[in-house]
């Protein structure tokens, strides 16, 4: 028999990203990443901009982008709430891409503006670099 | 004849007023099954975030130290959020939201406090400019069309920053209920401070027992809700924009629909009387003739 698998949910105000059964999760925590498997006591954290990294049943290793929300484990269940996230193959490279550009820009020139630009701005440069990355690592 | 010509011509312009009204009830229709989905799509976040939120608001009890849900005590400054929407033609829908906002900001004005709004949809816009009330920010070309959660957590951001620096003491929101395709409700919601029992209020949807009392929390449960916080003003805001977007269509869905329904009371009434002014004429003209010829062969 397979091994055992744990459902995994990633939920956005626009739609449900992920659901299907996973072996692993590893999901960037506000205290450090951290790895879900089946059986894990329940546990609740908020999460940081990150990789959201899985093993689908068949083992394959996916990634997903997640931004600003929270995690919920359950012995049989992983619900992630975000306000925004996307499947690897979903991002729109260019698109981050662009926002990067964009933020490093506003980051450069930061002495002129006010400090919740900036803010906003730091943010939007790690959302795009993360992004940027999780398409670099692989393609699923 | 002149009268017969007049009647064609209104038989012509209430068609085609018609055909108008009944392609923006289409419109409406589409429009409408869009908005719903949106509704839809929120759903399983919504519920799940009041789950969380709600159990989470119990377990921490007492022990929440957030600036957010801190009454002032002393209420000077009242921020209202009015939702309206971009476009007329939808019936009572805007009329409503505006008297309720009129109501309730001359309750708090004649209370002596100072009264500021943050509109959605030009609308509301319009009346808080005509009214004379300040308007700190206006957002245009949202209600009504698609729009993503990061128009509720900029807004709501700016809504909350407003709140700790003590421009604003309390947030009201002014939103469509959206309860059935006939029926859309105007609602007052406090947004700022949090009103307690917020648990109970939000979770009603779930009625489920609180679970997470065996959860860890990382950082801590208070720590957790701090940070839900925030962002359960941004649901709250996002939830109300997809409910007023949704009854603006199903209001102007309605209206439309009336007004068809009154364009073909009217071409029926008016083609009646075209009918019988023709039958007269043509039996003045038989008359006639009769009347002549009875004359010649007289």
């Amino acid at each position: 028999m397979a091994e055992k698998t744990i459902r995994l949910e990633v939920v956005t105000p626009e739609k449900i990203v992920v659901d299907e059964d996973v072996k692993i999760v590893m999901a960037p925590g506000a205290l450090g990443e951290f790895g879900v498997l089946p059986g894990h006591t329940p546990f609740l954290t908020t999460l940081k901009i990150g990789s959201l990294h899985y093993q689908d049943a068949a083992g394959t290793e996916r990634f997903a982008f997640v931004s600003g929300g929270f995690a919920e484990a359950l012995p049989d269940k992983v619900t992630i709430l975000a306000e925004s996230a996307e499947r690897s193959r979903d991002i729109d490279v260019e698109r981050a891409k662009r926002a990067l550009e964009r933020a490093q820009q506003r980051l450069a020139e930061k002495g002129k503006r006010e400090d919740i630009d900036f803010m906003r701005a730091q943010a939007a440069l790690e959302r795009a670099l993360y992004r940027l990355r999780i398409t670099s690592e692989k393609t699923q | 004849m002149a009268k017969l010509k007049e009647v064609k011509n209104k038989i012509a312009a209430v068609t085609k007023t018609r055909q108008i009204t009944k392609a923006m009830n289409m419109v409406a229709a589409s429009r409408l099954r869009g908005a719903q989905s949106a509704m839809e799509a929120f759903r399983p976040y919504a519920s799940k975030f009041a789950e969380v939120l709600g159990s989470l608001a119990e377990r921490a009890g007492e022990g929440v130290s957030s600036p957010l849900i801190v009454p002032r005590d002393e209420v000077k400054k009242v921020h209202v959020v009015l939702c309206t929407s971009d476009r007329g033609l939808c019936g009572g829908f805007n009329t409503n939201l505006i008297t309720k906002a009129e109501t309730f900001a001359r309750e708090k004005t004649e209370a002596g406090m100072e009264v500021s709004f943050t509109s959605f949809g030009k609308k509301g816009r319009n009346w808080c400019q005509k009214a004379g009330f300040s308007i700190v920010k206006d957002y245009v070309g949202i209600v009504g069309a698609r729009f993503g959660f990061n128009v509720a957590t900029v807004s709501s951001n700016e809504l909350i920053n407003g709140f700790l620096q003590h421009d604003y003491d309390e947030v009201y929101l002014i939103y469509a209920e959206f309860i059935s395709m006939a029926r859309q409700n105007p609602k007052i919601k406090q947004l700022l401070p949090i009103p307690p029992l917020q648990s109970e209020e939000t979770a009603e949807e779930t009625g489920e027992t609180p679970y997470l009392a065996e959860h860890i929390c990382e950082p801590s449960p208070g720590k957790v809700l701090g940070d839900m916080l925030p962002r359960s003003i941004s649901v709250q805001l996002y939830s109300a924009l997809l409910e007023t977007s949704t009854s603006e269509h199903a209001a102007r869905m309605a209206a439309m629909d009336n007004a068809t329904k009154a364009c073909n009371d009217m071409i029926e009434n008016l083609t009646l009387a075209f009918n019988k002014a023709r039958q007269a004429a043509i039996t003045a003209e038989l008359m006639d003739i009769v009347g002549g010829a009875e004359a010649l062969r007289g």
